[in-house]
Parts: C-alpha cells; sequence; structure tokens
C-alpha cells in the first residue's frame, strides 16, 4: 500500500476515534459543573428536588465517564500508533501537557470514585459536594492540557529547527501558543453550553411524555438558564476566535468565508454553494467579515489568493463553519426566548411543539461540537504541525489501518448503542416519581 | 544520577503498579466468570463490585500514564513502537474496551448480567496481560525490524519463539497468582469465609506455575538475548531474594495466616524480580536500536517533565490515600454494610 494511501486511512481512523470520543469528553468536562450547581441549589435551598437531580444526573454520568475514558484511552494511544513520526517530534516539545493531563485524570477519576460511592455517607450534605470539586476541576484541567496540545498544532512556537534538529526547546512557550487563550475558552464554554442543553433535553423529553411534576420543571428552567448564559459566552469567544484566525491562521478563515482574493470592507458569506470560484445562492452580510475578523468594517482581510494552492485547506469546511455558527447563534436566541417567557409567565413554552424545539436544542448542541472539530482540523490541512510538518509525512508505514478502521467502527458501534440502551433502561426502571416516593418512605420510616 | 536514569525509573515504577493493580483487576474478571460458570454462584461478584468498580479508571490511568509518559521522556519510541504496535496495541484497546463497558454498563448501570457479558469480561481479564506482554518480548530484539529504515514487526518471528511464549504464559500465571493473593486477603478482612477459601485454594494452585514460568524466562533469554542473558545472571541474589520472598507469601497462606503480610510479601517479590529484570535491560529500550540514551527527549523538556511529575505526585498521594482508606481500609464499606452508591 502506498504511502498516500495509509496517510489517509489513518486521517479516517484519527477522525472515527476523535469525532467519537469528544462527544464523551464535552459531556465529561460540562456536566460535573452542572452537578455541582444542581446540588448546590439543592443545599442552599434545602430543595430534595435539585439533590435528586444531583444524584440522577450523577448516575448517568458515570456511564458516559466510563465511555469518555476507555475512548480516550483509545485516542491516546493511536496517536502513537497512527502518527509516530508526529509524535516523534511533537514529544520534543509538546510533551509536557499532555503528561499533565494523566494527573488531571488521576485526579478526577480517583474523587469520581469516592463521590459516587459516598452518597449520604456523610452527615453534613456539603462535605459530600466538596468531593466533587475536583472532579469537576480534574475534567476542566484535562480539556486545558489536551486543547493547549491542539491549539500548538495549529500555531506551534517554542522551538527552533536548525539543520534537521530541534533547538532551544521551551516547553512553556510552547503550551502558551497564540491559539491557546482562545481555543481553551471556547472548548470549555462550548462543553458546559452543550451539557447544558443535552440536559434540559431531556428534562423536555420526560414533560412531553406526560410526566407533569415539578422535579422536571425545575430541572428545565435551570438549564436552560445556563445554556443560555454559556451560548452567550461560546458566541463572545467563538468571535475572538474568528480574530485569532485573521491574525494567525488566514487561510483557515479565508477558506471558511470563501475570501478568495484580499479586500477592505470584507463582507460574510452565510450558507450558498460553491460553483468553482463562484459563490451562489448565498447570503452576503456587508463588513461583517471585517467586523469578524478586525472588529473594524473597513479592515482588510487577507484572502486565499496570498497561499500556495497546495497550502490552502479544502473549500468546504464554510460548511462545518456555518453549522457551527447557525447552531450557537440559534441556541442563545431560543434560550433567551425560553427564559424570557417563563419570566414573565407566557405559556407558548409549554406548548408540545416548543418543548419539542428543546429536545432538539441537546443533539444540535453536540452537531456544533463536531462540526467545530472537524472545522478546525480539516481547515489545518494539510498542515499536522502548521508551517512544519505535513499530516502525510506523519503517518505511519503500516499496512493494516484499513483492518483496524473496521475493528474499531464496529467497537463504537457498540459503544454508542450500548450508552443509549443503558441509560434509558436505567431512567423508565426507576423514574422520578417513584424515587421520590421511596425516599419519603424512607423518611418517614426513620422518624418513627 | 542522570535525567535519563531519572525519566526511566519514574516510568518503570508507574508500569510496576499498572502491572500489580491491573492484575488484580484482571484475574478478579477471570475468576468472576470461572465461578459463574462452575456454578459457584455469584461468591465473588460482591468483592468485585465493591472493591473493582470504584477504582477500576484509576487502574487505567496508570495505563495512560506509561504511554503517555515514555512518549514525553523517549520520543523516539513513538517512531519504533508506533509503527510496529499497531495491530497488538489495537486490540488491546478493543479488550480494554470490554472491560470499561463492562463496569459501565453491567455493574453501574443497568445491571446486565448476561452471562455473555461475564464471560467476555472474565475472558478479557487473560487476553489482556496475553496481548500486552509480548512487548517485552519484542525489546529483547530479533522481532521488530528494518525495512528501508521503516520499522515493522516480524509476526512470523515473533509468533514461532519459545520467548514470546513464556512471556505470556507467565503473565497469565502471574495475573492469576496477584489477583487470588490479594482476594484472598481481601476477602478474610470482608469476613467471607467462603470467599476466602475459594481465593485461597487458587492461590497455592498459581503460585507454582508462576514461579515454574518466570525462571523458565531466564533460561529462554540465553538463546535470544545472550547479552542480557549475562546481565540477568549478575543480578542473581536480587532474584534470590525475590524467591524468599515468594516462600514466605506461600508459606502464609498455606497457613492461612496473615493475608496482609502475604500479600505485602508478594508486592516485595514482584517489586524485586520486576526491578531487577529493568535494571539488566539497561540500557536499551528496544536491542539494538534503542536506548534510554539516543532516544531521549530535550533537557528543557526533561527537567519540565519531571518537574510536572513532582508536582502532580503532591496531589495524587493524598487523593489515592483517600480513596484506599474509603475503599480498602473501610471496615464497614468492606464488609459491605454500607451501600453508598449513587
Ligand atoms: C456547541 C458548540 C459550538 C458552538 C455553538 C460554536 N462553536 Fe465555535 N467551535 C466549537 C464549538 C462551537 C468547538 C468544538 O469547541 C471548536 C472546535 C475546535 C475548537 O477550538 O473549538 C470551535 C472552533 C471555532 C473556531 C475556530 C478556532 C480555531 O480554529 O482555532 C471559530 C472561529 C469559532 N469556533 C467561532 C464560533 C462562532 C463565531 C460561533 C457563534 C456562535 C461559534 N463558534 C459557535
Ligand atoms: C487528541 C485528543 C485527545 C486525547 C489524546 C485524549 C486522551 C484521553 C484519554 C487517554 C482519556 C482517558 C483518561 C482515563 O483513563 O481516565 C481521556 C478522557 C477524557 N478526555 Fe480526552 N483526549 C483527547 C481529546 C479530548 C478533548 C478535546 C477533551 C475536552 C474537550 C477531552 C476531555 C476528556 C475528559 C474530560 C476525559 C475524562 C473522561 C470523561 O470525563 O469523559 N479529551 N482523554
Ligand atoms: C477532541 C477533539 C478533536 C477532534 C474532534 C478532532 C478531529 C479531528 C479530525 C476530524 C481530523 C481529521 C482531519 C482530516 O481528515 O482532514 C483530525 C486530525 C488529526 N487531529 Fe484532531 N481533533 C481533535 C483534537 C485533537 C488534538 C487535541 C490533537 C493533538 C493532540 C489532535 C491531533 C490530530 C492529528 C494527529 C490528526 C491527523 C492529521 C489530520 O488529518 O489532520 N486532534 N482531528
Amino acid at each position: 500500500m502506498g504511502f498516500e494511501d495509509t496517510a489517509l486511512l489513518s486521517r479516517i481512523l484519527t477522525l472515527m476515534t476523535l469525532s467519537f470520543h469528544i462527544l464523551y469528553a464535552t459531556v465529561g468536562v460540562g456536566v460535573p459543573l452542572m452537578i455541582m450547581i444542581a446540588q448546590w441549589v439543592g443545599i442552599k435551598k434545602n430543595d430534595d428536588h435539585y439533590i435528586l437531580l444531583a444524584r440522577r444526573w450523577a448516575r448517568g454520568f458515570v456511564i458516559t465517564v466510563a465511555v469518555g475514558v476507555v475512548t480516550g484511552t483509545a485516542i491516546g494511544l493511536q496517536l502513537s500508533l497512527l502518527w509516530p513520526n508526529f509524535m516523534q517530534l511533537a514529544g520534543n516539545v509538546i510533551a509536557l501537557p499532555l503528561f499533565m493531563e494523566v494527573f488531571a485524570f488521576f485526579f478526577e477519576a480517583i474523587f469520581l470514585g469516592i463521590y459516587l460511592y459516598t452518597w449520604d455517607r456523610f452527615e453534613d450534605q456539603r462535605k459530600h459536594l466538596l468531593l466533587l470539586i475536583p472532579v469537576a476541576l480534574g475534567a476542566a484541567a484535562s480539556s486545558l492540557f489536551i486543547t493547549v496540545v491542539n491549539a500548538f498544532m495549529n500555531s506551534p512556537q517554542g522551538f527552533e529547527v536548525l539543520n534537521g534538529e530541534l533547538v532551544n526547546v521551551s516547553p512553556l512557550l510552547a503550551m502558551l501558543s497564540p491559539a491557546m487563550p482562545t481555543k481553551v475558552a471556547h472548548v470549555m464554554a462550548t462543553a458546559f453550553m452543550t451539557s447544558a442543553f443535552l440536559l434540559a433535553s431531556i428534562a423536555a423529553f420526560r414533560m412531553i411524555r406526560g410526566s407533569n411534576h415539578i422535579y422536571h420543571k425545575k430541572a428545565l428552567f435551570l438549564t436552560m438558564k445556563l445554556g443560555l448564559v454559556f451560548s452567550i459566552a461560546t458566541a463572545l469567544i467563538g468571535d475572538f476566535s474568528g480574530k485569532y484566525l485573521a491574525e494567525y491562521q488566514p487561510e483557515k478563515l479565508a477558506a471558511a468565508e470563501w475570501h478568495f482574493e484580499t479586500e477592505e470592507g470584507a463582507g460574510l458569506v452565510m450558507f450558498g454553494i460553491l460553483d468553482g470560484e463562484e459563490v451562489k445562492y448565498a447570503i452576503k452580510v456587508p463588513y461583517a467579515l471585517s467586523i469578524l475578523a478586525h472588529s473594524l468594517p473597513n479592515a482588510e482581510v487577507t484572502g486565499l489568493n496570498e497561499f500556495p494552492k497546495d497550502e490552502i485547506p479544502p473549500l468546504w469546511i464554510h460548511y462545518l463553519f456555518d453549522t457551527m455558527v447557525t447552531i450557537g447563534m440559534w441556541l442563545a436566541f431560543f434560550s433567551f426566548v425560553y427564559v424570557a417567557a417563563a419570566w414573565r409567565g407566557w405559556s407558548f413554552i409549554k406548548a408540545k411543539w416548543f418543548r419539542w424545539l428543546i429536545v432538539a436544542g441537546g443533539p444540535l448542541a453536540l452537531v456544533a461540537i463536531e462540526a467545530g472539530w472537524w472545522f478546525t482540523e480539516v481547515g489545518r490541512q494539510p498542515w499536522i504541525l502548521r508551517g512544519y510538518m505535513k499530516t502525510s509525512e506523519a503517518a505511519t508505514t503500516s499496512g493494516q489501518v484499513d483492518l483496524m478502521i473496521i475493528l474499531f467502527a464496529g467497537l463504537y458501534f457498540i459503544l454508542g448503542a450500548g450508552t443509549i440502551v443503558v441509560l434509558s433502561r436505567m431512567y423508565k426502571r426507576n423514574p422520578v416519581e417513584k424515587e421520590l416516593a421511596d425516599r419519603e418512605a424512607q423518611k418517614g420510616g426513620e422518624q418513627e | 544520577m542522570t535525567l535519563e536514569i531519572i525519566g526511566i525509573s519514574v516510568l518503570w515504577l508507574f508500569l510496576f503498579l499498572y502491572v500489580i493493580v491491573a492484575s488484580i483487576d484482571f484475574g478478579a474478571g477471570f475468576f468472576n466468570a470461572y465461578s459463574a460458570f462452575t456454578n459457584k454462584q455469584h461468591i465473588l461478584t460482591n468483592i468485585i463490585q465493591r472493591y473493582l468498580s470504584p477504582v477500576w479508571e484509576v487502574t487505567n490511568v496508570f495505563f495512560v500514564f506509561f504511554f503517555v509518559g515514555i512518549i514525553g521522556f523517549f520520543p523516539q519510541t513513538a517512531y519504533y513502537y508506533g509503527t510496529a504496535l499497531l495491530v497488538p496495541a489495537s486490540i488491546a484497546l478493543v479488550l480494554l474496551s470490554i472491560r470499561g463497558s463492562y463496569y459501565a454498563f453491567a455493574t453501574y448501570g443497568a445491571k446486565i448480567n448476561h452471562r455473555g457479558y461475564i464471560f467476555m469480561y472474565g475472558l478479557s481479564g487473560l487476553l489482556l496481560p496475553a496481548s500486552l506482554s509480548p512487548v517485552l518480548a519484542m525489546s529483547e530484539g530479533g522481532f521488530i525490524k528494518m525495512a528501508n529504515d521503516k520499522p515493522y514487526l516480524d509476526y512470523w518471528a515473533l509468533f514461532t519463539s519459545p520467548l514470546t511464549w513464556s512471556i505470556v504464559v507467565l503473565s497469565l500465571a502471574a495475573v492469576l497468582y496477584i489477583s487470588a493473593v490479594f482476594l484472598t486477603w481481601y476477602a478474610d478482612k470482608a469476613g467471607d469465609a467462603k470467599a476466602t477459601d475459594l481465593m485461597r485454594k487458587y492461590a497455592l494452585i498459581w503460585a507454582g506455575p508462576a514461579i515454574v514460568t518466570a525462571t523458565g524466562i531466564i533460561f529462554e533469554l540465553r538463546g535470544h538475548n545472550a547479552e542480557h542473558y549475562t546481565r540477568l545472571l549478575d543480578l542473581w541474589w536480587v532474584f534470590g531474594i525475590s524467591f524468599l520472598l515468594f516462600v514466605g507469601t506461600v508459606y502464609l497462606i498455606w497457613k492461612r495466616r496473615n493475608y496482609g503480610w502475604a500479600f505485602i510479601l508478594l508486592i516485595g517479590q514482584f517489586f524485586t524480580a520486576f526491578f531487577a529484570y529493568g535494571f539488566s535491560h539497561y540500557p536499551y529500550l528496544l536491542y539494538p536500536y534503542l536506548t534510554i540514551y539516543d532516544s531521549f527527549t530535550n533537557e528543557s523538556m526533561a527537567i519540565a517533565l519531571i518537574i510536572a511529575f513532582i508536582a502532580g505526585l503532591g496531589l495524587l498521594l493524598p487523593s489515592l490515600y483517600l480513596l484506599f482508606r474509603l475503599f480498602l481500609f473501610d471496615k464497614d464499606y468492606v464488609k459491605g454494610k454500607s451501600d453508598y452508591h449513587a
């Protein structure tokens, strides 16, 4: 098998593993914070519903974490198996955050184990809540460190190449690459936002299925408020990410925006299709691209004409960018409508069609996560380490990648189906109403 | 001590810890399946749920630590081992996934106790050491070869080598032995006399094969890698100590005394043998291509990694202590008097 071929196959396998892992990882980063907030509200208001909410979320969370751990181990090992040349180079410069990440995993895994197996073991509920803080911190730290690695791939620094040798390596400088601040902030905000909308989806779904318990209403209102906050944060930071791109990876932004010629006062292309170099059926917002890139309507935005042909990313990333941004705008707008209407007591938010829209929010956010990652990763092509190493030079020479693709596709299919089956069974067998009744009975029993 | 030595020592220590905790985990799964199928119904299931479920993710991180750490300290290993190990490591990943998903789906989740699943979980506990341990054989050289300057794995040589097979058999025997000794102790602490008796029997059964295969490997090496063999013999006295510790464990288990000490002696036995083996392997990571010196990372990265390691340990040790205090040393929890699962 040719060299190009294994590079392509390795890309497919990497794409598959990462796209699968990122779903669980996002939940893994975001949900601990949601559990923490619910439990905290519950303790403060002395409201058993919120505590139960936290507990039920935690139960589902264990399952997604376990699959996250398994798939994370897979991608961690696959990076070395599929991209040995890249890891050999990168290991010299960016191994530090990867290594630190392992400690974050330790921290998270240890306290998660403790947290899960100590419900009601402490007299003081607050002590139990305290145990969740390291879980949330560990999860956030692991997303921080891995995103630092990814930022480095996009804007490498902290080393020099002299006659093919790496010299003057500075691990800290490599971690503080220009892409790092916006990337880390955006990844975390989107994880929180996605988790909030996913949990809102579940509550809305139970309500559509006829459960009218106040428990679900509380859950829905809480998660939609959180969703609103984090989707606004996401959009703001997303805007900063655009400015970062304009400065450091202009080819990615230009490809995403089908911006062929460098010009001032550039317009933003939304939707549409590409026919040769002609953009059809698009909505063009005047000056908007200049504003996104440099905050000024008349600023100059670099076009694709400034780059060699073989260093331009594929132009279809435009669709990915559109998908992500549209979903982001929609969810921010939609959660705003919900929260405003709930405050004012408008009743259309209780209509069935509206609840279905809420249900759609969680999956949409996941779609935006996938679109966002595909956009950054494909938009970095042909580079694996921008400016230093091309993806095709980084791949393994092993001839068995195709078999491994089949093997892992089967594995992810089973894990994905298993997650869905197990989660839905778990909640179906033990509905909230039943659990609340059981708890009441138990309390009554204790008092007698 | 040079930076290279510090790096490899840290990695070797964590690999050792992984071998111990993973053996307990793998073996327990096997014994569980075995007793389910011989109708000694679920004597072990309880113990597995009480001890293994809360800690399996931590076990897994020891593994992640090792492979992330080795790329960090010795980036060139990615080139040689990464290319050669695609298939065996992928198989190991699938097996690890079976175990992880068993905990997720069967013990925390919907309590799917399908016999097929218990069986796969048990079987994966044996297949995993069998798929991971050949890496040790590969590191002895002769299996990873170069063609056009590119490393590849010679499967035929690997699978026809007696060295490979003795390492595989040793890993199986060791997994079952380590696990049985630990579980004897844990069951005894839990006051479960039936489980203690059963595990004690398994521990005694597997002690023999473990020591015989371990000795066998030393002689296999003579034919395969003479240089390593001589260095190994220079350390005969360490292996001697290891053997005495082994005798101690078996004696205590036999006499039904001090199971806790029996387990500690077992750790000592494996620790001495593991480090003597590692030391005699020095300085090679892969005969004859890679030594810890020529594959080492640059100095600033090495120092950064070591600082991060020390800081990380500062976080890790107290947390691990807390975990063990709650799940291993807490009498009520171990005895199953209290159930606080979310
Ligand atoms: C719920 C998911 C989600 C939503 C609603 C958005 N994003 Fe996003 N975006 C991501 C999820 C995401 C991500 C998955 O987190 C990415 C992929 C890689 C990364 O760094 O973050 C990302 C990357 C990413 C990048 C590329 C950064 C780079 O390559 O370095 C830009 C420019 C934006 N986003 C901009 C936006 C804008 C202007 C949004 C408007 C609302 C937006 N994103 C919504
Ligand atoms: C190339 C990319 C990635 C690699 C190599 C990787 C590696 C890993 C590994 C090895 C684990 C298992 C840890 C364990 O054994 O406990 C893991 C889990 C995890 N990863 Fe990833 N990961 C990647 C991408 C990401 C990203 C982008 C995020 C966050 C946005 C993330 C967040 C997490 C989290 C939070 C966990 C803990 C498990 C969970 O809570 O679901 N990972 N990852
Ligand atoms: C977890 C979030 C991430 C996702 C979903 C993701 C997604 C992707 C996708 C879709 C590709 C294939 C691109 C293509 O075929 O054109 C890819 C490639 C790659 N990514 Fe990422 N990526 C993530 C984070 C990372 C991180 C943190 C690293 C580094 C440690 C990384 C390393 C790579 C490598 C080595 C490749 C192969 C080269 C390539 O095709 O670009 N990725 N990733």
